[in-house]
């Protein structure tokens, strides 16, 4: 079973990724095509000038505003990239695979950092509870997406800590892992490639068109 | 999973024939029909992806001054209507009802101002009033749009202008306006088809009907500064449009071609439009969008940007500032919709001594007010929930306690007239080219006697 998981699975997982995302890239590259107002106006200056003011924390009104969302919402970004990759366990079993390697987060940090990502999945949840605008708008689909983001993440913890059964647990770990990398390119997880593109057309039109600023 | 429906109270129900009467005729069938046909020709990337990637935060709730207004009611924020309305449809794959269809349009056209500033509150940018504008197209089609509002689009349709004007009564006006402002200026004139004029002026048809003495005060302030400008006597003088945001677009784009076309015909180095901002977007943006055009093919400028010239360039002199205490609403269409922020300020105080900023939000971030995007349009019956959704522009307003509130734009200048009122604000509200004809300066050798 292991071997399968960690096999196989990865495999299909990172397939189904690659191969997802660059389907609804070349699909909605295509689909800009029909939407007459797209190509012409999208202007790289205006846009990377719009992402730029929402990559950078509080660079735009909004995130100033809201300030303990936008704290939560970069740490738990950043982690979310941060943590997978550059976790010493998968770099190990990375190069032990492939060969190569790079730097590893020291366990401690790892650690921390994952408590982090668990604990902003918590904030997000009360959030959508007690917002009542936000409450109004949640539907099953963004409670269940919320679990399959914070589900590797809790499982690999347990896993790390040997709580329960280790090799269940990793077993669990990684099947949930697989299912987040799967989701991504056909849930709204996608956001993750789609962001850059809508802001960066907001931009190109608050900028090169109306002559203003969107952020 | 969302409110339990029994913390939600109904909204008032409000009596429109244009909704009420017309959705009797209504049937599932043509509803899903035409529901799936906006969709699928006359949607693409935008629209799908829009959806498919916003993760449901609302933080885009705060931008929407409905939202604000009304107790931060969940139904009011701008991804709630696209919940109720949009999500709806996706959903049940355009199998709705009548009622459902009524509920849109209440939604889509009376309680959106198409403002955009939801897009500037979205961490992926997305363009909530565009989707507002899909559920309107839907709405249309079906022929569910308040019925004052369809009378404008009638009369754009059958008259090219939105006030039902008949040509002999537009060159009357013009006329008639010649006479007033010569009674000020010797020099003012009204040039009809002058062909290679450096500026055509164009004004919305509410101008001609009932506030004429705007295009007299433009007389005056055209020759004071020597401009060369016609206006022309056939159809295309009219620059607003209504039906851009009824969702008739073909409509929409004859309107805007007229426009434009006129403005060809008489040769005229570039365009200036009256003080008004859903007119500026039309001509500037929504028009030549439908018509294919990336930008306008004459240059269209504001009359914000042209009162700016024509000050800082000396071709009118201010000879005393404007004295009453004054505030400003920064109308959505050129500030956030055309940047001229600054310039409107720069504008003001150059010609008012005492002005007081609004408190934040301001420039991009300010409010709408209230009546833009076809709101005010849909008449008397929507009246009160439009100055409700607005309570937090009053308190904006008040805290300036300013006499004046100046308005560059027809729709917040009735818009804002109309909260002043409701809230009893004590206010006034005065177009620019109100202001600039107590200020300005007339030379001697052209001072009527």
């Amino acid at each position: 079973m292991y071997s399968l998981v960690s096999g196989p699975l990865v495999w299909i997982a990172s397939i189904v990724f690659v191969g997802g995302m660059t389907y609804q890239l070349v699909n909605m590259l295509k689909s800009a095509k029909r939407d007459k107002v797209v190509y012409p106006y999208m202007s790289l200056k205006y846009g990377l000038r719009s992402l730029l003011h929402w990559l950078v924390p509080f660079a735009s009104r909004n995130m100033r505003e809201r300030y303990e969302t936008t704290i939560v919402t970069f740490a738990f970004h950043i982690c979310l990239f941060l943590v997978p990759i550059f976790l010493t366990a998968h770099v190990v079993m990375f190069a032990f695979a492939w060969g190569p390697k790079w730097g590893t987060l020291s366990e401690g940090v790892a650690d921390w950092l994952t408590v982090l990502v668990v604990l902003a999945a918590v904030f997000f949840l009360v959030r959508r509870w007690m917002l009542p605008e936000v409450r109004f708008v949640t539907s099953l689909s963004d409670y269940v997406l919320l679990a399959v983001v914070a589900a590797p993440f809790v499982t690999g913890f347990m896993a790390r800590h040997q709580w329960f059964d280790y090799e269940t647990m990793v077993i669990i770990h990684m099947v949930s892992g697989a299912v987040m990398l799967m989701a991504i390119p056909f849930t709204r997880l996608s956001h993750m490639l789609f962001f850059v593109f809508t802001r960066t057309y907001m931009g190109s039109e608050f900028g090169a068109v109306r002559n203003a600023r969107d952020w | 999973m969302g409110l339990p429906a029994y913390l939600i109270p109904p909204l008032p129900v409000v009596a429109d024939p244009g909704l009420d009467e017309n959705a009797k005729s209504l049937t599932r069938e043509r509803i899903a029909e035409v529901i799936n046909r906006v969709i699928d020709r006359e949607t693409a990337a935008r629209f799908r992806v829009y959806l498919n990637t916003c993760v449901h935060c609302g933080l885009c709730s705060d931008a929407c001054h409905w939202f604000l207004s009304n107790d931060r009611d969940p139904r009011f924020s701008p991804v709630g209507k696209v919940k109720q309305t949009l999500w709806e449809i996706l959903k049940r794959k355009g199998r709705v009802d009548a009622d459902f269809i009524k509920e849109c349009s209440r939604i889509a056209q009376t309680e959106c101002n198409g403002c955009r500033k939801c897009s500037m509150y979205c961490p992926f940018g997305v363009d909530i009033a565009y989707l507002l504008f899909v559920v309107r197209r839907i709405c249309y089609e079906l022929g569910i749009v308040p019925q004052f509002l369809q009378d404008t689009v009638n009369s754009h349709s059958a008259t090219m202008n939105q006030m039902w004007v008949k040509q002999d009564e537009w060159i009357d006006t013009l006329q008639w306006q010649e006479d007033e402002a010569r009674e000020e200026v010797t020099t003012a004139r009204i040039p009809l088809d002058k062909e290679g004029a450096e500026v055509f002026y164009s004004v919305i048809a509410p101008e001609p009907k009932i506030l004429a003495q705007l295009i007299g005060s433009m007389a005056q302030i055209m020759a004071i500064a020597r401009i060369d400008w016609t206006m022309p006597s056939f159809d295309g003088w009219d620059n607003s449009n209504l039906a851009m945001f009824a969702g008739d677009f073909e409509v929409m784009g004859r309107v805007e071609r007229a426009h434009h076309e006129a403005a060809l015909r008489l040769k005229v180095r570039r365009i200036v439009m009256g003080e008004c901002g859903h007119a500026f977007r039309g001509a500037v943006y929504d028009g030549p969008r439908w018509l294919g055009w990336r930008q306008p093919p004459v240059p269209v400028i504001h009359a914000v940007e042209f009162y700016h010239e024509l000050i800082t360039s000396g071709r009118i002199k201010i000879a005393r500032k404007f004295e009453e205490p004054v505030t400003v609403q920064e109308p959505c269409n050129i500030v956030r919709g055309g940047g001229l922020g600054t310039k409107l300020r720069e504008v003001i105080q150059a010609t008012c001594a005492d002005f007081r900023p609004p408190p934040d939000p301001q420039f991009e971030h300010n409010y709408c007010c209230g009546a833009g995007g076809g709101v005010i349009n849909c008449g008397p019956p929507w009246k009160t929930s439009r100055v409700k959704g607005n309570s937090v522009k009053a308190e904006q307003l008040a805290a300036t306690k300013a006499h004046i509130v100046i308005t560059p734009c027809h729709n917040c200048h009735s818009g804002i007239e109309d909260i002043i009122g409701g809230y009893k604000l004590g206010m006034h509200v005065k177009f620019l080219c109100e202001i600039l004809m107590q200020v300005m300066e007339i030379p001697d050798e052209l001072k009527a006697s």
